[in-house]
């Protein structure tokens, strides 16, 4: 076929194009440098600021480049040094200073500064590469693998590395085989609830009727998960192709991208890469020569967390408050102007061109037989290297925890993960051994959701993460179903008087009953996963609940009400005044003994005075139950007095 | 949370800055949450006139326009401050203290989340996630992220503005100074 010849040359040209322009740029050294959000935050801008000064000082050929995010956020700001003759390197924790000495020691003298060196990117004979370390050995990168070294603002990058190839097989190939081999290779979709997405796009497919739209989902809203954004400024073109490629699979000539509008950065790497993908004829009219066209449009969400539902989205970009419609009919067969719909997450349209170019047999090869492939994880918490994780699905949570995220952070010990954000739940330790996908997960009571990943130590309070959570679902739940709307808000109140300490007795018994009411009487995801976190702290951690409704204690000193701090005499060394200083509301004062007092009417318990406290004194401890009244109390009032007959003898 | 009252000159540029957003997004039902956007981009917060307006002018009914305004996380109603503080509340920050930071702000400048206060100098917003869980707790002020803070940080944060401002105050005054000696001598 003549057609598939001239899809297939066009791509090749673009390609030999990109190669040419990327291997031009490899005689000299590159600097790239992860400007993602995440190394923003952590001061990359000002390390930009001064390699490029630097450079200039010295007058060197030197590329600097911004890249995404490689995943290591526990290490930024992050940058990966090409110099010809030398192991590709990545150097963490980067600051000016280091920046400097990198151009000078490195670039201007010979000398790799191995000290500041993370690892290597390819085996060599001087440097431990990053397959060497635990995290390595376990981590499979599919969708992160380009992230943080390819430029996101250089479509020629992207295309250098295969890029858009999946498209120009698919573009030669019958829609149905293409479904085919994605039914095949059994992906399930990664926004949470894992539908198996070629099912999707032949339910899509063969609803009759034009127009068909094609969305990407990119509402990310679950308070610590940060994948998607990630994803979409580090490798926007991986997005891009996914979604042609699902468009041309069901027949859509019009797709948005539906993204949060707090992603300022990425909605402008998106544009970028849009604008690029268009000028470069892989996007719009007539693709590749292959007649196929395609619009894609961004739309900015508004900050909703109920707008990752399907049928909320399509009301928000409708221009309605985004609440979810009765599903059937599912949007695949009528959702945006009553058009069929296809939705699919980043991550899984992230997935589509790698299968296109390996094919379905490689990625089931990969993961369990059930959930096949990776899953990616944004791990934060009390865990040491925090940041993004690729694993095979499978991993079991053990590795996850202790060898990609090295363990727990001042050697405290590990009590729960939180998965899946709102919806998901806190598995204990005894969870540990589980192998993570979509159906281990659901079991355990939690749920895969977004990918979020929050490690807890002995001093989380399971009662107050349950809180926390469920004030999230509360104030986000769109307030249509009653049983979300005020049942949320009865299990705050009531978890909310367990933290105070008047709780009672039956509450338990009494939240149990509202999740079940609540799961069964929600719409959408939102209220069927809200009391999830509740339901498995409950679960797992019932002791806590109970320690707080009979003792008025909270094992883990984190509860305001059921706490109360005070200075251990004999440890204080009398002459040290740093919690004075420390104390943003002047409740800690000097006694005339010298020994310190704190005044409990005066105290808001930020916990200053203990984290300020000198090491070698820990005096600063936390009683739960409180015992402020009588000890600390008498103490303030003799403190008081004798501190007036003092100075009214000093007249 | 407090409604907060236009200021002298505002109601005018409420005007003008609605009717060239309308003009660029058009009126259509689908147009209203760019709308809603592109007037807070430029005003900072959608005032209830400017609300009025885009319902008159989009023929649509005010609750629709003020349903949408309020549904989304995004719109602010109250103007933003000179300065903005936006405390992360994520799981890690939550985990890690954020609450206390925005307790230790909120007593500080005696507002609650979402509020400004009334000399428009600071306004004081939650944020879920933005994506620093390593840097817990922390604070975005002003677009810059302040890592690991503190109640003291708190402090620091807010004496280094009311010492810029009373550096900048003062050299006013000293220019104003300079001006009245300079209009002496002449």
């Amino acid at each position: 076929m003549s057609g598939t010849e001239a899809v297939e040359q066009a791509y090749r040209l673009l390609q030999s194009e990109a190669k040419q322009k990327v291997e031009a740029g490899r005689e000299k050294p590159v600097i790239l440098l992860g400007t993602a959000t995440c190394g923003r935050a952590a001061g990359a801008l000002a390390v930009l600021a001064a390699f490029q000064e630097e450079i200039d000082k010295h007058h060197l050929d030197v590329v600097l480049t911004e890249t995404g995010c490689m995943g290591h956020c526990y290490a930024e700001p992050l940058a990966v040094i090409l110099k010809p003759g030398y192991p590709p390197l990545v150097y963490g924790s980067l600051d000016e200073g280091k920046a400097r000495r990198l151009v000078n020691d490195y670039l201007v003298s010979d000398d790799p500064c191995y000290e500041f060196a993370m690892a290597a990117l390819e085996p060599n004979d001087v440097f431990p590469t990053f397959a060497d370390y635990p995290r390595g050995i376990y981590e499979h990168k599919i969708i992160l693998a380009d992230c943080g070294l390819i430029d996101p603002g250089e479509i020629g990058h992207y295309l250098a590395r295969d890029g858009y190839s999946g498209l120009a097989k698919v573009l030669t190939t019958e829609p149905d085989l293409v479904i085919a081999e994605i039914k095949e290779s059994k992906l399930r979709g990664r926004g949470g609830a894992g539908f198996p997405t070629g099912v999707k796009w032949e339910t899509c497919k063969n609803v009759p009727g034009i127009p068909k739209y094609a969305i990407c989902n990119a509402d990310e809203g679950d308070p610590g998960a940060f994948m998607d954004r990630a994803l979409l400024e580090s490798n926007p073109h991986q997005v891009l192709e996914g979604l042609t490629i699902a468009a041309y699979a069901v027949g859509a000539e019009q797709a948005y991208i539906y993204v949060r509008a707090e992603y300022p950065l990425a909605i402008k790497r998106l544009r970028t890469a849009l604008e690029q993908s268009q000028g470069w004829g892989l996007l719009g009219r007539d693709i590749l020569g292959s007649g196929f066209n395609l619009e894609i449009k961004l739309f900015q969400g508004s900050g909703a967390f109920v707008c990752g539902e399907e049928t909320a989205l399509i009301a928000s970009i409708h221009g309605r408050a985004g609440l979810p419609n009765h599903r059937p009919p599912f949007p695949a067969t009528s959702g945006l102007h009553g058009r069929p719909t296809l939705i699919n997450n980043v991550k899984t349209l992230s997935y589509v061109p790698h299968i296109i170019r390996n094919g379905a047999s490689w990625f089931r090869s990969i993961g369990t037989p059930n959930s096949p492939g990776t899953a990616v994880f944004a791990l934060a918490g009390k865990v040491v290297s925090t940041g993004l994780a690729e694993v095979p699905m499978g991993t079991t949570l053990r590795n996850l925890v202790y060898d990609v995220g090295n363990g727990i952070k001042n050697e405290r010990k590990f009590k729960a993960v939180q998965i899946g954000g709102p919806s998901g739940g806190c598995l204990p330790e005894s969870s540990l051994d589980l192998p993570i996908d979509f159906d281990s997960l659901q079991q355990a009571g939690a749920m895969m959701g977004s990918g979020g990943m929050v490690v807890l130590d002995e001093d989380d309070c399971m009662v107050e993460i349950a809180r926390f959570f469920v004030d999230f679902t509360q104030k986000e739940s769109c307030g249509k179903c009653t049983f979300c709307r005020l049942g949320t808000k009865q299990m705050l109140d009531i978890l909310a008087e367990i933290t105070r300490g008047q709780g009672k007795d039956e509450d338990i018994d009494l939240l149990q009953e509202l999740a079940e009411d609540i799961k069964l009487g929600s719409l959408c995801g939102l209220g069927k996963t809200a009391p999830n976190p509740v339901l498995t702290t409950i679960r797992y951690f019932r002791p806590e609940y109970e320690a707080h409704i009979r003792e008025g204690r909270c094992p883990a000193l984190m509860c305001k009400d059921l706490i109360s701090y005070r200075i251990i005499p004999e440890m204080c060394s009398k002459l040290c005044n740093v919690c004075i200083g420390s104390c943003p509301v002047e409740a800690i004062y000097t006694r005339p003994d010298m020994l310190k007092g704190i005044d409990p009417d005066k105290c808001v318990k930020c916990n200053s005075c203990v984290s300020a406290c000198p090491p070698q004194y820990k005096a600063v401890v936390k009683l739960s139950p409180p015992v402020v009244e009588e000890v600390v109390a008498e103490a303030v009032e003799e403190g008081m007095s004798e501190v007036e007959q003092g100075s009214g003898a000093d007249h | 949370m407090r409604a907060m009252d236009l200021i002298e000159g505002e109601e005018e540029l409420i005007h003008t800055a609605v009717g060239a957003v309308l003009q660029s997004c058009g009126t259509g039902r689908e147009s209203l949450i760019p709308v809603l956007q592109g007037v807070q981009d430029r005003l900072g917060y959608l005032p209830r006139l400017a609300m009025q307006r885009i319902a008159g002018d989009m023929q649509l009914p005010e609750v629709e326009v003020f349903g949408v305004g309020t549904f989304y996380n995004q719109f602010r109603l109250n103007p933003p401050g000179k300065h903005r503080v936006e405390v992360c509340l994520g799981t890690a920050c939550h985990m890690m203290g954020g609450h206390i930071i925005l307790e230790s702000f909120e007593r500080r400048l005696s507002i609650h989340e979402g509020e400004t206060t009334p000399d428009r100098e600071y306004s004081l917003e939650r944020v879920a996630c933005v994506g620093c869980c390593a840097l817990a707790p922390v604070v975005v002020v002003d677009e810059k992220v302040e890592a690991k803070v503190s109640p003291i940080r708190v402090d620091g944060i807010l004496l280094t503005f009311e010492i810029e401002k009373k550096e900048q105050e003062a050299e006013q005054q000293r220019e104003a100074e300079q001006q009245r000696e300079e209009g002496r001598e002449a």
